[in-house]
């Protein structure tokens, strides 16, 4: 048998392919992330706590409502999308003028409440969620057993993630995105609506995060914790991709999910913090990240 | 002078009146807020990853005096020391980075100490680093009296506070005020503005261990929570309720969260569902924090 | 009626009235304190239900002991040390609690047990899992009753390696929990015969385990143990079925998993999973009816776990001493706890030994499969009863010294 490093080639696929479902979940992410600072300029620090209630809608809405997985992953992220609307009109749109500080801390505590309140409700043992009949089950590739849902989730998740950056660098509306980020006055001044695009924005940062809370709802345990376990190591993404570039979070995020896979095989004790060693490490070599502009 | 001499008076007589341990935790979370705003309040900086300092030198200071057997005064130096190391080795990190970015990486790096911590053997896991004797301050003080415990902690409280304070009213603090206010400015002007930022980094860090330090001797332990993230969050909320723009604001912030903490914990998760409401109703309403508003309304009143 | 007479009724009367309610029941009332997490993740496995259920057990007692009323406090540690610590000195300073009750999670249970044993309060542990509590960190006013690492370690170990796994793989959480976990386990399975093939270290806490699944998988154990707890055991055995691994012939096993846990993943999921319980609810008619009074109380729905009847038993139990020894003083009180044995719905055969361990008959369970299951939380079918010596570590191996103390007389 052919090995690297000790280990069976093809063990390494099968991680390597692990991670790359866990790389699309933080590419999701980050990729509405870096959306909300782009045009925002804060950090969506509620973005964990949005993933989690996506979740925790799509179980909802089958527990109390029967409607099915297909349907959860457009109708939950809508839900989130609007909560994030109203967010935006209601608290995030008085701080604008002051230091961007404030938006984080805002949303810090709206992470804290929504995650208080379905502890409250819920608790914290956690909901299960089946994957959708369709998607049971699982196919051999020979070096692995790949469950059928995992393969849906890499597929989807690259696809949503090509398809923002196709609308943000191929239509109208994205090239006003982009305009805003660059000079939002100059924009105004055409007569486009700048705060409708900025509540939109935000709206659809947190749609993002939601969807990508739906795709992990039938893998992991639901429960109000499991967003502030993930937003962390997003951070940590985001800082060494640089929030400059669309494409660049996205990959940064694929990337990193296959740098994690690999150290669960060599060194799995620090799987935890490897890609906190790859942050310290950017900052010391390219301070304003991957694909980050200098600022 | 006035003020001063009455908070001293209650601070004096308040064991006599209010439970002791209470007020001691308050102290340490008080102190640990002072040296936390010396960044964010005086500096800019908004640091998202303060637990590891005071969780890190609560474990240094307990492992010390429980394994190694020194007096206290040693085993909270030996707590301060590795702080401010921490701190240095931070800031040069994160001091690369501005504002937001600022948060994130501080936050980053608390987290590698959490997994640290969690995983290191001398730390003891969740189990915590318990039963720590408390000893006798310099050999003759025995801290197992409730009261000179109290006044001991009273004492590190003022020593620390009054370092802030000093720090803040010197050139030192004036040029953090500059940096504050206008960075570019400073650079202008001929300051090399990272050395400063990195100074008031450490400063506040080693204050932040002197904080964690003091409350293993009160609590006699050391454990996981004092360096989660939940805890650099906790301190950013002291400091914001009770006002960023003065040295004593981020203690009445204290007060009031530890208060929250400690008898309203019948009610369950609630305390976080309210942590978040107030950090809502603050950033929105109230950025001045309780002691800023309450000083605008005595200066609103006197120009009447 | 001679005066010699009159004077004896009068100082019967008199020891009757005064002597037991006010000489000896200190404040004459008895104060209890559950202190536990009601709102982390350990308030479905404790938390409200078991304030319900030591309130059973003071409703069930009568309210009153030697005349004196039989109050009960609770409050939530919120898993925080300090916090927890906070309370307890409180309550026994300000309230005059006389015994703590529940306190799950090590670090807050260890933080309880130095104050309790230096203020002399009763600790009446349920839900906390370090074997320490009775080993190096013992104390005379405490009792550990439900369960700790080492029994469910030992047991599992033991019983399954005796049921034919003979070969063993383990995803240990990266921390002393964890690797204490694995290493009791393995010794077990060691000692019954069996041998370990591996281990991985996962990080705690850890959401994808199926990296560390797919490595377990392939070192073909007959066995895979998951030495962690919580969140992240829900989460390996909910990927465990989604790489298909006990349909492959491995079995898997939960080290520390309760009835909660598997409440909160279904039966689809966590069906032939193996683990040990200290006492299950539908395990004979006693425990069943407790069971069913319990849950009426908490408004249906969910049924009692371990920790919550233990905390009605030990409760029980506590009360019971005091009115026989007449006195609510710590030391002696658990002094005569530790001289009864314990009878009720929780256990046929339950002793309290010097080091404060309570030992009693374990369980070896495997969840049922939906098809199997009849009616609501119709969970578990009972593998093997592990006796209570062959679970619980033996006294002499902890290394509490109240047993040298004892041993050296």
């Amino acid at each position: 048998m052919v090995t690297f490093f000790g280990v069976p080639i093809q063990a390494l696929m099968g991680q390597l392919l692990l991670g790359l479902i866990n790389g699309a979940s933080y590419a999701v992410l980050s990729l509405g992330l870096a959306l909300i600072f782009g045009l925002l300029n804060i950090i969506n620090f509620a973005h964990g706590a949005q993933y989690m209630m996506g979740a925790f809608v799509a179980w909802m809405l089958l527990t109390y409502a029967g409607i099915n997985y297909w349907l959860a992953l457009l109708v939950a992220p809508l839900v989130v999308g609007l909560f994030g609307v109203l967010i935006e009109r209601l608290l995030l749109h008085r701080l604008y003028k002051l230091d961007h500080l404030y938006g984080l801390l805002l949303t810090f505590g709206l992470a804290l409440i929504m995650e208080g309140l379905f502890r409250q409700a819920y608790g914290i043992s956690g909901q299960s969620y089946d994957p959708p009949q369709m998607l049971q089950g699982g196919v051999n590739l020979g070096f692995m057993f790949l469950p059928l849902y995992r393969g849906w989730v890499v597929v989807v998740a690259l696809a949503v993630c090509l398809a923002v950056w196709a609308g943000i660098e191929k239509t109208r509306l994205g090239a006003l995105l982009r305009a805003a980020t660059e000079n939002p006055a100059l924009v105004r001044a055409f007569g486009v609506n700048v705060p409708l695009l900025i509540t939109g924005t935000y709206g659809f940062g947190a749609a993002l995060a939601a969807f990508a809370g739906v795709l992990a709802a039938p893998l992991y345990s639901i429960n109000p914790l499991m967003g502030s376990n993930i937003i962390i190591i997003v951070f940590a993404v985001v800082v060494i991709g640089g929030m400059g570039s669309i494409l660049g979070s996205v990959l940064t995020g694929f990337g990193l999910g296959l740098v994690e896979g690999l150290t669960k095989v060599f060194y799995p004790e620090a799987s935890s913090t490897v890609i906190f060693v790859i942050m310290a490490i950017v900052l010391l070599i390219k301070p304003a990240g991957l694909f980050g502009r200098a600022n | 002078m006035m003020w001063i001499a009455a908070i001293a008076a209650l601070a004096l007589a308040a064991p006599y009146a209010v439970y002791p341990i209470f007020l001691m935790k308050a102290l340490c979370f008080g102190l640990f807020a002072v040296a936390f705003n010396l960044l964010l309040g005086y500096t800019g900086l908004l640091s998202f990853g303060h637990a590891a300092f005071f969780g890190f030198a609560a474990y240094v200071t307990g492992h010390a005096m429980k394994e190694w057997g020194v007096t206290p005064e040693l085993g909270i130096l030996a707590g301060v020391a590795v702080a401010a190391a921490m701190g240095l080795v931070f800031g040069l990190l994160a001091i690369r980075r501005l504002g937001i970015y600022f948060a994130m990486v501080t936050l980053a790096l608390a987290q590698m100490v959490y997994f640290y911590c969690l995983q290191a053997p001398f730390t003891h896991g969740e189990d915590g680093i318990q039963a720590i004797p408390r000893g006798k301050l310099f050999g003759v003080l025995p801290l197992d009296d409730m009261y000179v415990l109290y006044y001991v902690v009273l004492a590190i409280f003022a020593i620390g506070v009054w370092i802030v304070w000093r720090a803040v009213h010197s050139p030192f603090g004036q040029v953090l005020h500059a940096i504050r206010e206008n960075e570019p400015r400073a650079v202008s002007l001929g300051y090399k503005t990272e050395r400063f930022k990195l100074a008031a980094f450490v400063l506040s860090a080693s204050l932040a261990g002197l904080a964690g330090a003091t409350k293993t001797l009160v609590f006699q332990l050391a454990s996981l929570t004092d360096v989660n993230w939940h805890t650099s969050g906790e301190v950013v909320l002291m400091t914001l309720l009770g006002g960023m723009g003065t040295v004593l604001g981020p203690v009445a912030g204290a007060f009031v969260i530890t208060t929250i903490e400690n008898y309203l914990a019948d009610i369950g998760a609630w305390v976080t569902i309210i942590q978040g409401i107030i950090f809502v109703l603050v950033v929105t309403l109230f950025r001045r924090g309780i002691i800023g508003e309450a000083l605008a309304f005595v200066e609103r009143r006197r120009r009447q | 009626m001679t005066l010699k007479r009159t004077l004896t009724l009068a100082a019967v009367a008199l020891f009757a009235a005064g002597g037991a309610a006010q000489a000896q029941i200190s404040d004459n009332v008895v104060k209890i304190g559950v202190l536990n997490d009601q709102s982390g993740p350990y308030s479905d496995l404790a938390g409200r239900g078991s304030v319900v259920a030591a309130q059973m057990a003071i409703d069930d007692f009568g309210g009153k002991v030697h005349g004196a009323p039989i109050q009960l406090l609770s409050a939530d540690h919120q898993n925080k040390p300090d916090v927890g610590a906070n309370i307890a000195n409180r309550w026994i300073d300000v309230d005059h609690v006389d015994a703590i009750v529940d306190v799950p999670t090590s670090s807050v249970a260890l933080a309880i047990q130095d104050i309790t044993r230096k203020k002399d309060v009763v600790h009446l542990n349920s839900t906390a899992g370090s074997s320490d509590l009775t080993g190096k960190d013992c104390s005379p006013t405490m009792v550990h009753w439900t369960y700790d690492t080492y029994a469910q370690a030992h047991g599992t170990g033991t019983a399954l390696t005796k049921q034919g796994g003979k070969t063993w793989y383990f995803i240990t959480a990266d921390y002393a929990f964890g690797h204490a976990l694995e290493h009791d386990t393995a010794e077990a399975v060691k000692e019954a015969g069996g041998k370990v093939l591996g281990s991985v270290n996962a990080p705690f806490p850890t959401a994808d385990f199926s990296s560390f699944l797919l490595q377990a998988q392939g070192s073909g154990a007959n066995v895979i143990g998951l030495a962690n707890a919580g969140t992240d055991t829900i989460n390996a055995i909910k990927q465990a079925h989604e790489f298909g691994i006990t349909k492959g012939g491995q079995k898997l096993t939960g080290l520390l998993t309760f009835i909660s846990d598997i409440h909160s993943l279904g039966l689809p999921t966590a069906q032939g999973l193996i683990l040990t319980d200290a006492w299950y609810w539908d395990h004979d008619a006693a425990s069943r009816a407790w069971a069913k009074r319990w849950s009426q109380k908490m408004g249906g729905g969910r049924m009692p776990t371990s920790v919550q009847a233990g905390v009605y038993s030990a409760v029980m139990h506590y009360l019971k001493a005091i009115d026989k020894a007449g006195t609510d003083e710590a030391k002696k009180v658990v002094a005569t706890m530790k001289s009864m044995p314990i009878h009720d719905m929780f256990t046929q055969n339950g002793h309290i030994r010097a080091d404060g361990r309570m030992v009693h008959d374990m369980y070896l369970v495997e969840v049922k499969s939906p098809a199997e299951s009849k009616y609501p939380w119709d969970y578990f079918k009972i593998l093997r009863t592990i006796p209570g010596d062959e679970a619980f570590r033996p006294m002499d191996k902890g290394g509490c010294p109240l047993v040298q103390a004892s041993a050296g007389k």
